[in-house]
């Protein structure tokens, strides 16, 4: 297995100052947000990795940079080889992103209301001026819709076709590498399940490669064949679904387990966790995660940790044995 | 037997449309005892939101209960218009929505929205009003409540405002309180806190919670009891535990086991083929039988079975055939 994708170092900063005349009325400085900090990981061809972390762990942010919508302030990122913000030529570049699609959250948001199904699936493929002809319906009976819903518009459909309309369009460019942005969390239980299936044969059929970023544990277990923690823009833990949820080595890993609901959790009366999520302009020294932390000792404080390896996985901790 | 704090006999909601009147809610009944949590379940449309707004009186125009009994701790409310049910609305009954911001007057300070519930529906000065809200943030688990009773909702971080919100339901000392998704908007680590607050709480106090939630792991850990929904129907009533590991009606067997969780280890998840039916073309009969795998003759005609604690509405339901 090789490495279809291979991000290094990634660091974004967002300039979220105030206008330069308050800050010099203000008498404040530039603030700066750090939403993604110095993030390495891997993707192997034909598996899925996933990223969890709650709000604010950056991990949409990474999706967003591995499709380039945004660019990244340090750091590479690397796909097939072709290091995406430096490789000159163009050419090279443009072939590399055309195999790279996205799936969003919201299925109503991410359709053109005033286009029809067909036009919405085939504008990939039109755009680069291919050929479109019965291409989109084709995709439609793909993922599990009938072809003569091809000349309807998307407030005609349920929110989980719309995200099969979505899945459809992803794939009208013949893509290797398919970022999913929490596609499921707009949808419900029965629909999610068919929705995960759905995207699971498209895996197998077509050898895909998938991103999934995700805050839903229960999916990350069911979908993914490597996990990478986030906790305010750091990678914390990264392992397959196995280690990771059999005997997860971070405390934060540890303590969003803990947190979940369980289905079997009849009157579970668990303290629950400590604290919320720290402020991303003014992170905490050292290690992100100290002031909530049951077990931090002074060198959390002070000196941020490295990720290392440790067993199956890899983690950032300095007390994980 | 004690009076239920809540009594729904038979509840019905209607709304008018061009395409004729659609059911959001069609026959339901269920009691919430004191210091009871009843979990209602259900994905989206099942209605469960449209009958916790009959009870608290929020129903939208044109939508209106057309049939069926509401009791409150032994008197019927639902007739009760305008001044009389806003009167009983935050006193007798708390309401604790999915969005916190939007539930927030954001042009008032935490304090002065806590105290001004209180000097509504309690019998107490200002002062003494002021110094009530200090306490119900410490409740609350708000650190640093004395300071921040003057702050603004936006100055909350999503949990704490949400926190400020439980505060808000719970100051006036109803007996029922109706939480609409309280935890879908916020992260895993904040749920745990904020379902373990309303579960201590309501322990405290004795008040009985009506919890609406799609998340069977939030009914699992949080409720007494359960009430699935489906298409505006109950489809099944009973303890959270028996519901849930012997499911009765084969909509919930199916709910349970399309969630990951349940089908761990295995390639494909468990899935219910189609989605729920649209109200204007409901199904006769069961509204579950065009999806449902155990599909009987009289399922699509015959109406259902009728519905007590611990059944389910179905005509072949999973557990009878175990049994006999």
């Amino acid at each position: 297995m090789n490495a279809y994708v291979t991000i290094k170092a990634l660091t974004r900063v967002f300039d979220v100052s105030k206008p330069w005349l308050n800050r010099i009325l203000e008498r404040r400085g530039k603030a700066l947000l750090t939403a993604v900090s110095n993030v390495d990981f891997q993707i192997e061809e034909r598996t899925t990795y996933a990223l969890v972390g709650e709000s604010g762990s950056g991990k949409s942010t990474i999706g967003r940079m591995l499709v380039g919508l945004l660019d990244p302030s340090e750091g590479d990122v690397q796909v097939d080889g072709v290091n995406l913000a430096t490789e000159a030529d163009a050419a090279k570049v443009a072939k590399v992103r055309s195999h790279i699609q996205m799936i969003f959250q919201d299925p109503y948001a991410s359709l053109n209301p005033r286009w029809r199904v067909r036009d919405i699936i085939a504008e990939p493929v039109a755009s680069k001026g291919g050929e479109t002809e019965g291409l989109a319906e084709r995709l439609l009976e793909q993922v599990g819709l009938h072809p003569s819903d091809a000349g309807k518009f998307p407030h005609e459909f349920s929110g989980g076709q719309r995200q099969r309309i979505c899945i459809a369009r992803a794939l009208a460019s013949e893509p290797r590498l398919i970022v999913c942005d929490e596609p499921t969390s707009a949808l419900d239980v029965s629909v999610q399940a068919q929705v995960l299936n759905l995207m699971s044969d498209l895996k197998e059929e077509l050898g895909l490669t998938y991103l999934l970023i995700t805050h839903d544990l229960t999916v990350v277990r069911h979908m993914a064949d490597r996990i990478g923690v986030l906790y305010l823009g750091r990678l914390v833990e990264e392992a397959d679904p196995q280690s990771l949820f059999d005997a997860p080595k971070h405390p934060y890993t540890q303590m969003l387990l803990d947190a979940a609901p369980r289905m079997d959790g009849f009157g579970r009366e668990v303290p629950p966790p400590q604290g919320e999520i720290p402020d991303p302009i003014d992170p905490p020294s050292g290690c992100a995660f100290h002031p909530r932390c049951p077990i931090a000792e002074d060198i959390c404080r002070q000196e941020r940790p490295e990720m290392k390896a440790l067993g199956k996985g890899r983690v950032a901790c300095h007390l994980a044995r | 037997m004690t009076t239920p704090v809540l009594s729904i006999r038979n509840l019905s909601v209607e709304i008018p449309t061009r395409q004729g009147i659609v059911k959001p809610v069609d026959g339901v009944s269920y009691d919430i005892s004191e210091g009871e949590i009843l979990g209602v379940v259900g994905e989206s449309g099942a209605g469960k939101s449209m009958a916790g707004n009959a009870v608290i009186g929020l129903l939208n125009a044109p939508a209106h209960i057309s049939g069926g009994e509401i009791w409150l701790n032994g008197v019927r409310i639902d007739p009760l218009k305008g001044e009389e049910m806003r009167k009983l609305r935050g006193k007798e009954i708390g309401m604790i929505f999915q969005d916190p911001l939007t539930s927030l007057n954001p042009l008032l300070t935490v304090g002065d929205q806590l105290a001004e519930t209180m000097l509504t529906h309690l019998p107490i000065s200002r002062k003494e009003a002021a110094e009530r809200a200090v306490a119900a943030l410490e409740e609350v688990g708000i650190p640093g409540a004395a300071e921040r009773i003057d702050s603004y909702p936006h100055e909350f971080s999503g949990g704490m405002r949400q926190r400020v919100v439980i505060a808000l339901a719970l100051c006036a000392e109803p007996s029922l309180v109706i939480a609409d998704e309280p935890t879908t908007a916020l992260d895993v680590s904040v749920q745990a806190q904020i379902i373990s607050l309303l579960k201590r709480l309501c322990r405290e106090r004795g008040t009985a919670v009506m919890l609406i939630t799609h998340d069977m792991g939030v009914i699992a850990e949080a409720a007494d009891r359960v009430a699935v929904m489906y298409a505006g129907r109950l489809a099944e009533l009973g303890n959270v535990r028996d519901v849930l590991t012997q499911p009765r009606h084969p909509y919930t067997h199916g709910l349970m086991a399309s969630t990951p969780l349940a089908s761990e280890g295995q390639k494909r998840l468990h899935q219910i083929p189609g989605a729920m039916p649209r109200l204007q073309h409901m199904p006769n009969g069961c509204a579950f039988h065009p999806r449902c795998p155990k599909v009987q003759k009289r399922c699509s005609h015959d109406p259902l079975p009728p519905m007590a604690e611990g059944r389910a509405a179905c005509w072949s339901p999973l557990l009878a055939e175990a049994v006999e």
